[in-house]
């Protein structure tokens, strides 16, 4: 067994070696190196070729038409370019922008940027269990909202909003609604028709394809019109300038047609590996379950193990490559947001783990991690006099904590 | 974050884990830091007649740094006197844990921990 073993999937993925193959057929000599905006010989012809092919290959994940879909740096810049592109094109309509508390920093931090330049945004509260309820949603919408943005899957918990139902409110009341999809695409079917979605975001790494490489899917009936925020050579129908890295889309459109073949095999097959891992941890005492029982993706399981602390459990762990809700390791001591936002105190935020699965874990993973997480926190308690305390019956909250 | 050697030895193989019996004059307990600060440490001394810690066991809710500097604490302070053990600086702790400038805290909490051990069982004892 190679240790320590990958749990991360949600972080990043590896490249699939089909799509790694396939990659290096556009880089050197030999390959299609060509730029895909020279119009003048056969080298720019088959680069564009390539191109236009991957752009198929994800508009098909999606129910898209290929001309909807903008190649980006990843959905970092995907959710930049929706969210600043769509509510400053409309900002004479309205400066009002919706979205979540629990989304990536990536649309956060644009969103706080736009409150510099004096947008106002709304943060929803998710619900217990992480979930956006679209009666949030319609409630938060005012005469002035122009954007909504919400993201598909929450990375941190798994969790699997309900997009359609969200998108006809926008629809109705014409708001335009823009999706993080960076965790949903290839984990759970998308068709941005019956979804009604008017702008989502893609990240290839996310999917067994290459770091760097992205998408923003912008609807074509009814038009959605956005400022560029990238200018130049007016690529992408001056969306987005700059000249397509081909190898990297060519790697994209590969990950994305793999993922659509084996959407329901690799679901199904990776559902039975989270279940395996949260039965095989959660008859010990006091394990919770951060997110929905019922509405998540199949690779994401986040689990909080009472009077244990993150940053012991993670070196305990340290056979296991995972995330953790708590940032003690950056002396910042911040626990995550997300999980703060579901209402966990900062002890049960410290506590946690997200594990994340994949393409290439097996079932041997899955029941090594089992034996090393429960090693870890049975020694853990042994060690902790919280968990002394709370055998003993006391209530930890009516403790007079000496604070140092 | 790396860790020292000494740090995940004491980590892999804590010393003196336990609790002594906190109702007994001889005892003296030392519980600091508070759960949502990310680390609990509970330093319990068991001294003989002329003041020595015949006996020393921890206990740490916290970081792997926490749990070392409990746990080399435990070890040091047997055997000496309530007013050696006293002198204990976090300083020492750090130095010989190797810890880095953001662990420090981590051993301040074991300093404190000790002093109030001392303080309790001399209460108890009057002297
Ligand atoms: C939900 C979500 N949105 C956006 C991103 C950022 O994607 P990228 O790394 O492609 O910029 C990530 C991944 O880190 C993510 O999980
Ligand atoms: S307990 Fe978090 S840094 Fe020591």
């Amino acid at each position: 067994m190679n240790l320590p073993i990958y749990l991360d999937y949600a972080s990043t993925t590896p490249v699939d070696p089909v799509v790694a193959e396939k990659m290096m057929e556009f880089l050197t000599p030999a390959g299609q190196f060509g730029n895909p905006a020279s119009r003048s010989h056969v080298f720019g012809w088959q680069a564009e070729a390539a191109v236009e092919d991957a752009r198929q290959d994800v508009a098909n994940l999606i129910g898209a038409d290929p001309r909807e879909i903008v190649w980006t740096s990843g959905a970092t810049e995907a959710n930049n370019l929706a969210i600043k592109g769509c509510a400053h094109f409309n900002q004479r309509k309205g400066k009002h922008i919706i979205t979540s508390r629990i989304e990536h920093k990536a649309v956060l931090d644009t969103c706080r940027q736009l409150e510099r330049e004096g947008f106002e945004v709304t943060y929803l509260d998710p619900d217990t269990s992480g979930l956006i309820q679209p009666a949030m949603v319609a409630d938060a919408i005012r005469e002035d909202t122009t954007v909504v943005s919400i993201m598909h899957v929450n990375n941190e918990l798994g969790t699997l909003n309900d997009i359609a139902a969200i998108g006809k409110i926008c629809r109705e009341k014409k708001v335009f609604f823009h999706v993080d999809a960076a965790q949903s695409a290839g984990k759970t079917g998308i068709n941005v028709e019956e979804m009604y979605v008017d702008m989502m975001s893609f990240s290839a790494h996310k999917i067994y394809g290459p770091k760097g490489i992205g998408a923003l899917f912008v609807r074509r009936k009814p038009r959605v019109r956005i400022e560029a925020q990238m200018h130049g050579g007016g690529h992408e129908r001056g969306m987005r300038s700059g000249t397509l890295p081909t190898h990297q889309i060519v790697g994209m459109g590969e990950a994305f047609k793999v993922g659509f073949k084996n959407l329901a095999a690799e679901s199904a097959r990776i559902e039975a590996l989270r279940t395996r891992l949260w039965v095989g941890v959660s008859d010990m005492e006091e394990v919770h379950l951060n997110g929905s029982e019922d509405q998540h993706v199949p690779g994401i399981v986040n689990i909080s193990f009472a009077f244990v602390e993150g940053e012991s459990l993670i070196m305990a762990l340290r056979d296991l490559a995972v995330s953790s809700g708590s940032a003690c390791t950056s002396a910042s001591l911040e626990p995550s947001y997300v999980l703060r936002a579901l209402g966990l105190n900062d002890e049960m935020a410290h506590s946690s783990i997200r594990f994340s699965i994949g393409r290439f874990t097996s079932e041997k993973d899955i029941d090594t991690a089992i034996e090393k997480v429960r090693h870890a926190v049975s020694k853990l308690r042994e060690l902790s006099p919280l968990w002394d305390m709370f055998k003993a019956g006391i209530d930890l909250n009516t403790v007079q904590w000496a604070a140092h | 974050m790396a860790y020292s050697e000494k740090v995940i030895d004491h980590y892999e193989n804590p010393r003196n884990v336990g609790q002594l019996d906190e109702t007994s004059k001889n005892v003296g307990t030392g519980m600091v830091g508070a759960p949502a600060c990310g680390d609990v440490m509970r330093l319990q001394i068991r001294v003989n007649d002329e003041g020595i810690i015949e006996d020393a066991k921890f206990k740490t809710y916290g970081c792997g740094s926490a749990i070392a500097s409990s746990s080399l604490l435990t070890e040091w302070v047997k055997g000496k006197h309530l007013d050696e053990a006293e002198q204990i600086k976090n300083t020492q702790i750090a130095e010989e844990l190797a810890l880095p400038p953001v662990k420090i805290h981590c051993s301040v909490l074991a300093e404190d921990a000790i002093k109030t051990a001392v303080r309790d069982v001399r209460a108890k004892q009057g002297r």
